[in-house]
């Protein structure tokens, strides 16, 4: 080995260990600051307790659970106007948190439409990765706001007579 | 402005997330995921329009889109508490008149300009013109398979009388390059997201049609301020073009040395295939066109839809037509579900790009149910379809003829 790769080997280890000590200093700096900030943040009792509360409310979960009874007339969520049905309460919950509950009420389209609207708000709109929700939120949509086929016109329809 | 940010974002971070979880009476998962600046607006109380009739069919309240039932569209301008309301982000809110300024700047301007409200009011002549606006999206509710967005019905559309001044007499002030294409506007709207440098909207026109006599930089609709809604304090309003590329809450125009390509200009974003497609047909964007001159189109405003008439009785139908650019050459109705037309009276428009009153007097022949149907034509002779017109992807430019349901008793 040369002199000159020596030195180099030399130096690059010297570095790593700089570095590596830089680390374990910021680290145990960034620590304190932690448990000085959040001081339950190191309680893993806690932490775990609060995990399994999670894993429980997720995997035995009532679909219509935080539903108000009173509030649903002929199976619609009167304060939203959503159809009532399994995952509605995740799904006005998640939707309205950017936009109008009418975005979702006032469309209609299949499984892949539904997924297409939900790519296109995360790409361009700013909304999060919604994890295992998806799939609950795009069976409630495909079932209950499908396209129907109306044909190039439809007949007229509410009409409120009244004598001129 | 800083203040109420921070305050707003702690009362968010805060409880955001509590609030949610106590409304729908469990935990959110993947919660944390949510962006500290979203508003739950699950919790926002019911409110109306700020300056808005309660008769308008509200369609989004966040962002707030409404439209007007069309027997309320029935005077020749547009009462400014029923003109309906388009909006992609959030108005802003406290408006200084006296510190308002337009800049015009961009790589065809001569030179970069900044004018003050007064100075555009007192530096050049005023004018005032009754013009249409209809949004792209009218229609939009009819076509299947469904395009997704605001489902609007009959009512985007309204015809008002803005004064302002010329977009050709500001340009022209600053001076423009032999290079210019196209304008674009920039406005004073904030993002749905909450991110203060995210731009709503900024679409625009070819030089030609901003340097139209009725292209207006207006601060005024039927002689008050204009609606907040309509964007107040100051506003284009390039008349016969998808209302999108009349700018509201103005702040800033480019002349561009090409298309503008500011948000919700590109894309699919008013924009129709370039040749018929199939209903359902995915189309790329490079085989889409931006929407220029919105087509013929017509809406029966009296009598509302529902009306039972007396045996032998005659009555008046009447209503507005309007054909982009173009003038309305005739508007027909049928009360036989379109096998006979009957020619109606049309009048001319107040001025260019206004909408024009046509009536005629009915009689139902016998008892029944009929359905009025109204189709317009435009000058060079192209008329409304009975049935949908061509699907397109966003479901833009609907301009099948109206129908109202009347009965003889």
């Amino acid at each position: 080995m040369k002199h000159s790769e020596r030195l180099h080997l030399v130096l690059k280890k010297a570095i790593l260990v700089r570095n590596l000590s830089l680390g374990v200093l910021i680290c145990s700096a960034l620590l304190l600051i932690q448990v000085e900030l959040f001081p339950n943040a190191l309680n893993f009792k806690q932490n775990n307790e609060a995990k399994i509360e999670q894993i429980v409310e997720t995997s035995d979960f009532d679909p219509f659970f935080g539903l108000d009874s009173i509030e649903v007339k002929n199976g619609i969520h009167t304060p939203t106007g959503l159809i009532v049905d399994t995952s509605v309460m995740i799904v006005r919950a998640t939707c309205t948190a950017c936009h109008s509950i009418n975005l979702v009420t006032q469309n209609k389209a299949d499984r892949k439409g539904w997924k297409d609207m939900i790519v296109w708000m995360q790409e361009s709109q700013g909304l999060w990765d919604l994890g295992a929700n998806e799939d609950l939120i795009l069976n409630y949509l495909a079932k209950n706001y499908a396209p129907k086929d109306t044909g190039r016109r439809k007949n007229l329809k509410n009409i409120e007579w009244y004598e001129l | 402005m800083l203040d109420k940010k921070d305050s707003r974002r702690a009362f968010i971070s805060k409880s955001a997330l509590a609030a949610f979880t106590a409304l729908i009476g469990t935990k959110i998962v993947f919660g944390d995921n949510i962006p500290e600046d979203i508003e739950p607006i699950g919790l926002e109380p019911k409110e109306a329009i700020a300056g808005k009739s309660e008769a308008l069919t509200i369609l989004n309240n966040k962002p707030w889109n409404a439209e007007t039932p069309p027997h309320l569209l029935d005077p020749e301008v547009t009462p400014a508490n029923l003109m309906f309301v388009r909006n992609n982000g959030i108005p802003p809110e406290k408006i200084d008149l006296d510190n308002w300024t337009l800049t015009i700047e961009g790589e065809s301007a001569v030179k970069k300009k900044t004018f003050t409200l007064k100075e555009l009011k007192a530096n050049f002549k005023h004018y005032t013109y009754d013009l249409t606006l209809e949004c792209g999206g009218n229609g939009r509710a009819e076509f299947n398979p469904p395009a997704k967005g605001n489902q609007w019905g009959l009512g985007a559309v309204a015809c008002t009388r803005w004064t302002g001044i010329r977009l050709k007499d500001v340009l022209n002030a600053v001076g423009i390059k032999s290079t210019a294409q196209y304008i674009g506007y920039y406005g004073a709207d904030t993002h749905l997201s909450g991110d203060p440098d995210k731009v709503v909207i900024s679409r625009g026109v070819p030089i030609n049609k901003a340097l139209e006599n009725e292209s207006l930089i207006a601060w005024q609709m039927n002689g008050d301020a204009i609606p907040k809604m309509n964007g107040y304090p100051l506003r284009l309003v390039i008349g016969g073009w998808p209302a999108s590329v009349s700018g509201k809450w103005l702040t800033k125009i480019v002349i561009r040395d090409k298309e503008h390509d500011g948000p919700k200009m590109g894309g699919q974003s008013y924009r129709v295939p370039k040749f018929p497609v199939q209903p359902g047909t995915k189309v790329a964007d490079k085989d889409m066109k931006i929407i220029e001159s919105m087509p013929v189109k017509s809406i029966i405003t009296y009598p509302k839809t529902g009306a039972i008439i007396g045996k032998g009785k005659t009555f008046e139908i009447r209503g507005h037509a309007w054909a982009g650019d173009l003038l309305v050459k005739e508007v027909q109705v049928s009360i036989d579900f379109g096998v006979t037309w009957k020619k109606c009276m049309t009048n001319p428009p107040k001025n260019r790009l206004a909408w024009q009153r046509w009536r005629t007097n009915i009689t139902l022949p016998e008892l029944g149910y009929y359905e009025i149907w109204a189709r317009a034509i435009d000058e060079n002779g192209k008329g409304q379809p009975m049935i949908l017109p061509g699907w397109n992807p966003k479901g833009y430019l609907n301009n099948a003829c109206h129908r109202i349901a009347v009965k003889q008793s």
